[in-house]
């Protein structure tokens, strides 16, 4: 009852756009020829769904997804292995030095992975010309698979210190006692690792990343900034951003947006019935 | 809310304020705001507000806000290819008939031409840019190539090549791959669109035709060249400029902004004065020998907003603003052409840029890009079809034909 009046806003706010999106999807509608709106039905969908454009922006949003959650679930669990070990006196340093990169705007961040390995202002080619096949006409966003490895990276920098502090809050939650007992037990570091500490921090793991593939599922920024969906290397976002902003095809984009959000609605709903996340246990309720 | 915000931009019993949305310049724009301000001797005043500094991001917000039929917007500064969706839109105020007849007296063809829609003008020419061939004297002359006589692309590719220099152009998927794919169609003797019409299903595209095909050729013969430089796929205007700076630099085209651009930096004591002395200028080169090219043309036409509370004033405003005395001013401080053929007689403007001639003539030879309200579509279906220009093929053409024709359609996405 008392959240009543937070969730009337959060409806207004939320279910209010979404509807409005997916009832323009139901249109054929120009912005700047409001006058000749027409109901196509399913029509923009279909268009959508049979169009190569559309499955190509999709697999590289799921490679993207894929690549950069797993790298940034490895890496992360690393680094909040790291700040609960590290000695209280610089654990305050710590946190901040990693958090850093999440605190960048996306923007500002694509901006300078973009300058870095931008053949004129760039210094990366300089760095690893050491490396076989890397010289200093190396042009990074010349091609598809170069340019979405300098995207991934560049999210990868970005949001792994988001996914580090999850997991830092589900170490937290392992109950120091059991770590005790297995170590009385006998078992090496590495059972304790796997047999004590990750399955206690299951639920704080899959939060991390249901939050993270979600996101990365939405990702824009990084493309438009650095290569402008050229080679290959557009996003579902992209997608939408270009029907709907650039072309001004009200219909066809809100139908592109309606999909990429029932893409997400699948993610979450596979995350939670699939794993069993259950959200409440891990914010310390379970 | 509305009525707040409605207030700032509005007339409280003073002086009418007019808003003008201006693309970001070295500051003339503002400058000229003020100087017509204090010529209108109170009747109106003018408050310039900067748009996007991308050509796309200014359009996309211009029209976002007209749609929204928003009542601050009162002059636009518009890029040449704006004009038709807009006044299509109905979001431009109708140009009053003297006034119209006034400003497009001496007007270059090409600009006056990207101001009109369905036979009548919509917006007043203010400044045209043309792009020009530049190149080294002592690159050219090494070749044995006769820079007083047109030069083909044919013979740009090879002489670069012999000379082990550098030929700039802009192969990024960008607007202005399509700036190039339009001089190249043009100076071939063809149109990107061969049929124009206001409905979408109506427009004939014209890529897929000998001189479309012949256009490809040339593109593709230049990225394969092997004398293009590294990243020609991403290289854009500035990064030519700078190429036409350095020690490998031959041959380049491109707006004249880079002769500004190399006068700042020997000032700044970063360039060698022997570097600009090289610096060399003729008309965009021709596709075939004996056909005169067709340069591009860009610049800014002034729009006044239908949902303006002012539009006569705003009207009278841009006739001040677009005066040859303030495009003279305009050219010479910001490096902006002007639109106005008479600007290029001014002493000052022949002593800022030695070029000011060559400017005047490839302006006069310039050819628009397509004139359409579905500008976006055929822009976005030519930089998908032909980035990157290495990749251009002899079905390149057939291929952007399709797409585009299926896109304007709503059969297929962009």
């Amino acid at each position: 009852m008392l959240a009543g009046p937070a969730f009337v806003v959060m409806m207004l706010v939320t279910a209010y756009p979404i509807l409005q999106a997916v009832w323009y999807s139901l249109f054929n509608y120009r912005l700047t020829d409001p006058e000749n709106r027409s109901f196509v039905g399913l029509g923009n969908y279909l268009v959508i769904l049979t169009d190569s454009l559309w499955w190509q922006a999709v697999a590289v949003t799921v490679l993207i997804t894929v690549v950069t959650v797993v790298v940034e679930l490895v890496l992360g669990f690393a680094l909040a292995l790291v700040m609960s070990k590290a000695l209280q006196a610089i654990r305050p340093i710590l946190r901040a030095a990693i958090l850093i990169p999440y605190a960048v705007i996306t923007v500002v961040s694509a901006f300078s992975w973009q300058f870095a390995f931008n053949i004129t202002t760039g210094f990366v080619n300089s760095w690893l010309s050491w490396l076989p096949g890397i010289g200093a006409d190396t042009d990074w966003f010349g091609g598809k698979w170069t340019s979405l490895l300098v995207i991934c990276l560049a999210e990868i920098w970005k949001t792994t210190p988001f996914i580090s502090l999850l997991l830092l809050a589900g170490l937290a939650q392992v109950p120091d006692v059991l770590q005790e007992a297995a170590q009385v037990d006998g078992a090496t570091w590495w059972q304790r690792m796997w047999r004590v500490t990750i399955p206690n921090m299951k639920a704080a793991i899959m939060v991390a990343l249901l939050f993270r593939s979600l996101d990365a599922f939405r990702i824009f920024d990084s493309i438009f900034v650095m290569t402008a969906g050229a080679n290959g290397t557009e996003s579902v976002s992209f997608l939408a951003y270009r029907q709907t902003i650039s072309r001004v095809e009200i219909g066809m984009g809100s139908a592109v947006s309606v999909l990429l959000f029932l893409c997400v609605v699948l993610i979450a709903f596979s995350f939670i019935k699939g794993f069993k996340v259950d959200l409440s246990q891990a914010r310390g309720e379970g | 809310m509305a009525s707040s915000l409605a207030a700032c931009g509005s007339d409280s019993g003073g002086t009418p304020v007019l808003n003008w949305y201006i693309n970001p310049d070295s500051g003339g724009q503002a400058e000229i705001a003020s100087r017509c301000t204090e010529a209108s001797d109170g009747a109106y005043r003018i408050e310039v507000a900067q748009l996007p500094r991308t050509s796309d991001g200014q359009r996309e917000q211009l029209v976002r806000r007209l749609a929204a039929e928003d009542e601050s917007i009162d002059i636009m500064s518009l890029d040449v290819v704006f004009a038709p969706e807009l006044a299509q839109a109905g979001f431009l105020a109708p140009v009053p008939e003297d006034l119209g007849a006034r400003v497009s007296e001496g007007v270059v063809a090409g600009s006056l031409e990207s101001a009109t829609w369905d036979d009548e003008l919509v917006a007043i020419p203010f400044w045209a840019n043309t792009q020009l061939l530049w190149y080294r004297k002592s690159v050219a002359e090494a070749a044995g190539l006769d820079m007083s006589q047109p030069v083909t692309w044919d013979q740009l590719i090879k002489a670069a090549q012999d000379q082990q220099k550098i030929l700039s152009a802009q192969g990024r998927r960008s607007e202005s791959l399509t700036v190039w794919l339009n001089a190249l169609i043009e100076s071939a003797g063809g149109h990107i669109i061969a049929e124009n019409s206001t409905d979408p299903d109506k427009i004939k595209l014209g890529l897929d035709s000998d001189a479309g095909k012949r256009a490809a050729e040339v593109m593709h013969d230049v990225a394969v060249s092997g004398a293009v430089g590294p990243a020609f796929s991403t290289s854009s205007e500035d990064i030519s400029a700078s190429q036409f700076e350095s020690a490998d630099a031959g041959f380049m085209v491109n707006w004249p902004f880079v002769w500004a651009q190399a006068q700042t930096k020997v000032e700044a004591g970063t360039l060698d004065q022997s570097v600009p002395d090289d610096y060399g200028w003729a008309l965009y080169p021709r596709v075939d020998a004996d056909t005169p090219s067709a340069p591009p043309l860009g610049g800014i036409n002034l729009g006044v907003s239908a949902f303006s509370r002012h539009a006569d004033l705003a009207y009278d405003a841009t006739e001040c603003i677009t005066s040859d005395e303030n495009q003279t001013y305009y050219m010479n401080t910001n490096g902006n052409p002007a639109s106005s053929a008479a600007v290029y007689d001014d002493p000052e403007v022949q002593k800022v840029y030695p070029m000011a001639d060559t400017i005047r003539d490839s302006l006069a030879a310039a050819a628009p890009r397509p004139l359409t309200p579905y500008y976006s579509e055929v822009t976005g279906g030519i930089q998908r079809e032909y980035h990157p220009p290495a990749s251009v093929s002899d079905s390149t053409a057939q291929r952007a034909d399709d797409l585009i024709t299926a896109v304007l359609r709503g059969d297929q996405l962009l």
